[in-house]
């Protein structure tokens, strides 16, 4: 029974996922793709579980490079998301690097 | 904490990935949509540290301390121009996250068979995802080729690496022991079919490679979230796949071929297009300042050239100085210029052009007549008219920038030679067309040198 509520949950977070992204201008593409990487970082969630319980030492050492990378993929993935975004500017925003 | 209460909390914070996704929808309210996101991440990351499950914490910090380091050097460091390789690289990391996931998750007791088939279904899309994006790295750093590398039995060999990593996960779920040898079989083939589907794609078809792997990265994340019963990793993983999914789309539309055909073809072996001959008419910088001069609309063309040439900000510049001197200036952007999408609009948001003016290729295209003088900067493919007009070229369908209906065009080229997939461009020989020959760079800073001087 957990299985189809997972399912159900896939399903709607996938339509969700179109009618959102798909109202995404093409201006933004990149900083969307970098930022949707960051939200795929999630597996940190999981990888934590699997670093801190203490079942077997193997298991230890696999969560711990799994929070490794995922921290990666958040921490660079919503820095460099920013970065890119702060950088779009509307017209005539008082002629900031303005014109000579 | 209860797991209920995380659970509560996993909510929040799939609320604020919608709404950070849902801000995304307009340049003047992204940043935010982004903190948002990042705000999501951050509690359902708190919130999981008090889970009862959890009893050492020392490793953790560890880990979480050195993915932090990394992971903020490379985006401070990365140059915009590098974009889609560090995009890579950060997937690639996604997707090894979601492999060692997986196999981590195959510790946690007597797992039933559905929780098996998910485990190895995040094994092996975060194996794909992990070495195709390494790949994708290699060819875009260009530290391999980034040609298409296609030899003879390669569809027969991938049918083989596919059909052993199927029967490898099926003897592997049948008797799902920690030791199992095809437990071992499916990681390493996972890795292998990863190389070996990005082998075959071109340099000009890394914008679909990129979006697929994004997507592929949710999607790991999403078996992972099924393998530990978790909700927000398959919220999250979702968003992202459908992304990556859409992203896929719109660059294959923008190409007009298939995934299949982008996937597997090999780029521009089948067809060779129509030889065009003509005579190509050079123009110096000081001739094409006075076209400029006098122009009253003059739209830039960039493509990766630009990008390879570091000119955004000499083109910024330049446009400044055209509209100083009363002519409208738009950018006009194909959504395959450059290695991935929205590539080009990144780079002239850093050199500050502002974003209203970038327009997009059907908004263009309609009132190009009107344009006194398109300037190509580093684009080959999406201004070539062989895609409107001969039948035999290989790109031929593929929507275009139609700069030749331009008053005059002018196209910065470094010599003469056909461009990324090899294809001659009758563009070169149009009534209406001056080639500025040079770095695009230098050619740009003479024009600017000429209007200041």
């Amino acid at each position: 029974m957990e299985a189809v509520l997972l399912g159900l949950v896939l399903m709607l977070s996938i339509f969700l996922g179109f009618e959102l992204i798909s109202k995404v201008p093409a201006t933004l593409h990149t900083p969307l793709m970098s930022g949707a990487n960051a939200i795929s970082g999630i597996t940190m969630v999981g990888a934590l579980a699997a670093a801190g319980t203490d079942v077997h030492g193997l298991a230890t050492v696999l969560g711990v490079a799994a929070v490794t990378f995922a921290t990666i993929n958040v921490v660079g993935g919503y820095m460099v998301t920013n970065r890119m975004l702060s950088m779009f500017k509307k017209k005539d925003q008082p002629q900031a690097g303005g014109q000579r | 904490m209860s797991p209920i209460a995380i659970n509560a909390t996993y909510i929040v914070a799939a609320a604020l990935f919608i709404f950070g996704l849902k801000y995304m929808s307009s340049p003047a309210t992204a940043v935010r949509g982004n903190r948002l996101s990042a705000i999501g991440m951050f509690i359902a990351v708190v919130v999981t540290l008090f889970s009862q499950e959890i009893v050492q914490f020392q490793w953790i910090a560890v880990g979480v301390v050195l993915g932090s380091i990394i992971g903020a050097f490379a985006a401070q460091k990365v140059a915009m121009t590098s974009m889609p390789e560090m995009v890579a690289l950060f997937n690639g990391s996604g997707g090894l996250s979601s492999l060692l996931l997986g196999w981590a998750a195959l510790y946690g007791g007597d797992p039933s068979t559905f929780i098996v088939v998910t485990i190895l279904l995040s094994i092996l899309i975060g194996g794909v995802t992990f070495s195709g994006s390494i790949m994708a790295w290699g060819k875009l750093s260009e530290v391999m080729t980034s040609a298409a590398i296609v030899f003879g039995a390669q569809r027969i060999v991938n049918a083989a690496i596919l059909i052993a990593l199927v029967v490898c996960s099926v003897l592997f779920a049948m008797d799902p022991s920690l030791t199992s040898p095809y437990l071992v079989a499916v990681i390493v083939l996972s890795l292998v079919f990863g190389v070996m589907a990005v082998l075959p794609i071109g340099g000009a078809d890394m914008p679909v490679v990129i979006s697929l792997l994004n997507s592929y990265s949710g999607l790991a994340a999403c078996a992972a979230g099924f393998a530990i019963h978790n909700n927000i990793l398959i919220v999250a993983g979702s968003l992202v796949g459908a992304a990556g999914i859409i992203l896929t789309n719109i660059m294959c539309k923008a190409m007009n071929r298939s995934l299949a055909n982008v996937l597997f073809s090999g780029f521009g072996a089948a067809k060779t297009a129509t030889k065009v001959e003509g005579e190509v008419k050079p123009i110096v910088s000081e001739d094409a300042y006075l076209i400029l001069e006098s122009a009253s609309s003059v739209t830039f063309v960039p493509g990766y050239g630009m990008a390879v040439a570091q000119a955004q900000h000499v083109v910024r510049e330049l446009g400044e100085l055209l509209e100083a001197n009363g002519a409208e200036v738009t950018y006009a952007i194909h959504p395959v210029a450059g290695r991935m999408p929205g590539h080009m609009n990144v780079l002239l948001a850093e050199a500050n052009v502002p974003y209203d003016q970038l327009v997009e290729m059907e908004d263009i295209n309609p009132r190009m007549s009107n344009v006194d003088v398109a300037v190509v900067i580093g684009a080959n493919d999406v201004v070539n008219p062989a895609a409107r007009e001969d039948e035999n070229s290989p790109i031929y369908g593929m929507p275009i920038i139609n700069v030749d209906e331009a008053r005059t065009v002018f196209v910065l080229k470094r010599s003469m030679s056909s461009g990324f997939s090899g294809v001659d461009n009758p563009l070169f020989f149009g009534e209406n067309t001056r080639m500025l020959f040079g770095d695009a760079k230098q050619s740009i800073s003479a024009l600017v040198a000429e209007f200041k001087g």
